[in-house]
């Protein structure tokens, strides 16, 4: 393992020391390991949290600031993060009008999130969550933990703080929330498994011939391996089960090509000319994009596609100043 | 073996050695854990483990009450393991707690009822069922065993050793199962041929309440 740290105990620790010095509109409490924008929740916003395991930068972290996230808890190396964490982000990001979690379906997440809820109902905040659940990769189905919570989560960040940015009121935020998560879907894939810092290995063994399709972000295997190939095979491999999932002809889409971490740009840019001609040739309208490296996955190699079916009110949620790390335009 | 010794109670310093005990026993299979959770879930379950016994270990040298002591041991879990294992053990510990009483002597019975609500704890905090390839397909088993053997009569060394062996099927058992629940669910079929890390560390649970209270 080669990586740029001084001791596997201490990465998070260290680099949310260099977080906090890289950025002025941020600010950290180093004990619960939360970033909080730099001032405070102005009373009468909606705060809308987030946080989930580390590992996945500049999810959640870089996108904590003005029309976008107020907090964001960094748990352990892809583990979520513990409810007394997500209980002090709360009562600090609280502006007297409630806190909206914003969650990735992964069974951990969804249960440390649940009992910080409990704890903060218990003192009195309106707390609300949405959960995102968006990679097809995985079947839908009550009896097991549901479709994994990826890529949708940060197009659902920037355009649920842009709406709590605008003043709306928690039932209004949670309205558009729901609509995005609906609207949303995913699927990724993997060149290389990625190495958590602690295990001082790669997660599992991919030949230099292989490929993983439907990885989910945190070196998990996906849904099944085959050989390598091209560009614009694997383009269709992420492009069509997406189409077959949801029907998004007839509305204006937000399209993101995401690297996993270990992808060059130039190599995004590639995959993202592939996905648009898939998406012309299917009728469908791209009328905003992201390509970059935004929920990450360590180092690993790979890319995922998210596309949501947006309407003139979320495109105009999605075009609203923003001021973060990860995501910055209009200010 | 086989003696029948209803009266038997178990003391706190039996139950912190219990907690001393599944330490050790998660500290020496950190890597072997982690290296499960390698195959089909994320490859920290060993050092989350680890980290989170570590941090109970450092606050029971003054135990005090039996239900105060495990309710911290839960919450201790619960702010530092994180994942699901956090909450899950967490929420096992302290439901386990409620039903001990504040003395410093436990009777088998209360135990048993105690290591019902621990599990009855995990099932709702989870939502997983018998078979779903997680930590409840070794902790049902064990908590039967106990239950069964406490209610003909037999010490609670003998009844935690069944249920030490009842977890060890259990954990066995999880290897054909396809994961329906937590991270490994996401492979499908191809989690079948592995064995659950959750259950794994369960099984240390209970071998190490068997261990705790062998010739008590």
């Amino acid at each position: 393992m080669k990586k740029l740290i001084n001791n596997v105990d201490d990465v998070i620790a260290d680099a949310l020391k260099g977080i906090e010095l890289s950025d002025d509109n941020v600010r950290v409490d180093h004990e619960h390991r939360v970033i909080y924008r730099a001032e405070k929740t102005r009373q009468g916003k909606v705060a809308v949290i987030s946080g989930g395991g580390s590992g996945h930068e500049p999810l959640h972290g870089g996108f904590v600031g003005v029309g976008m996230l107020d907090a964001a808890c960094a748990g352990q190396m892809f583990t979520s993060p513990t409810p007394d964490q997500m209980l002090a982000a709360t009562s600090e990001a609280d502006g007297g009008a409630g806190v909206l979690h914003i969650v990735k379906n992964y069974t951990g997440d969804v249960m440390n999130f649940e009992m910080a809820g409990e704890m903060a109902a218990d003192s009195g905040v309106r707390v609300e969550t949405v959960v995102v659940a968006d990679d097809v990769a995985v079947q839908d189905s009550l009896y097991t933990a549901g479709r994994r919570g990826v890529g949708l989560t940060v197009l659902l960040e920037k355009i649920v703080g842009a709406a709590a940015e605008e003043g709306r009121d928690m039932d209004g935020v949670l309205e558009i929330a729901h609509r995005v998560n609906a609207g949303g879907r995913s699927m990724g894939m993997a060149l290389t498994s990625c190495t958590v810092p602690a295990a001082g290995k790669p997660t599992f063994d991919l030949p230099d011939d292989e490929m993983e399709i439907g990885v989910g972000i945190h070196g998990e295997p996906g849904r099944h391996r085959e050989p390598l190939s091209s560009a614009r095979d694997i383009a269709k491999q992420l492009v069509d089960p997406i189409l077959h999932d949801l029907d998004f002809t007839g509305a204006p889409c937000i399209v993101m090509l995401n690297g996993m971490g270990g992808t060059p740009l130039i190599e995004l840019y590639l995959m993202y000319g592939e996905v648009v001609r898939l998406l012309d040739d299917a009728g469908i309208t791209i009328a905003r994009n992201l390509v970059g490296n935004y929920i990450t996955s360590l180092d690993m190699a790979g890319c995922s596609v998210t596309i949501l079916k947006a309407d003139d009110e979320i495109l105009a949620l999605w075009d609203a100043p923003v001021k973060t790390a990860g995501l910055r335009w209009g200010v | 073996m086989g003696r029948v010794n209803t009266n038997q109670s178990a003391s706190v310093a039996t139950l912190v050695e219990w907690l001393h005990q599944f330490g050790s026993l998660v500290e020496q299979n950190k890597g072997y854990l982690t290296d499960l959770d390698s195959a089909i879930g994320d490859a920290d379950h060993g050092s989350n483990m680890a980290r989170g016994m570590t941090a109970v270990l450092n606050q029971v040298a003054d135990p005090g009450a039996a239900d105060a002591l495990f309710k911290k041991v839960g919450m201790t879990l619960v702010s530092s393991v994180g994942g699901a294992s956090g909450p899950l053990y967490g929420t096992f510990f302290m439901r386990f707690a409620t039903g001990l009483g504040d003395g410093t002597e436990v009777t088998p019975e209360a135990l048993v009822s105690s290591l019902r609500a621990g599990l009855d704890g995990v099932i709702s905090r989870g939502k997983a069922e018998l078979g779903d390839k997680t930590m409840v397909d070794a902790m049902t088993p064990a908590v039967v065993a106990i239950e069964g053997s406490v209610a003909s009569g037999e010490s609670l060394a003998d009844a935690t050793r069944a249920g030490a062996e009842a977890a060890r099927r259990g954990r066995e058992s999880t290897i054909a199962m396809v994961a329906r629940k937590g991270r490994a669910s996401y492979l499908g079929e191809r989690s079948k041929g592995h064995q659950d890390p959750g259950a794994t560390s369960t099984t240390y649970l209970f071998e190490a309440l068997a261990a705790s209270l062998d010739g008590v």
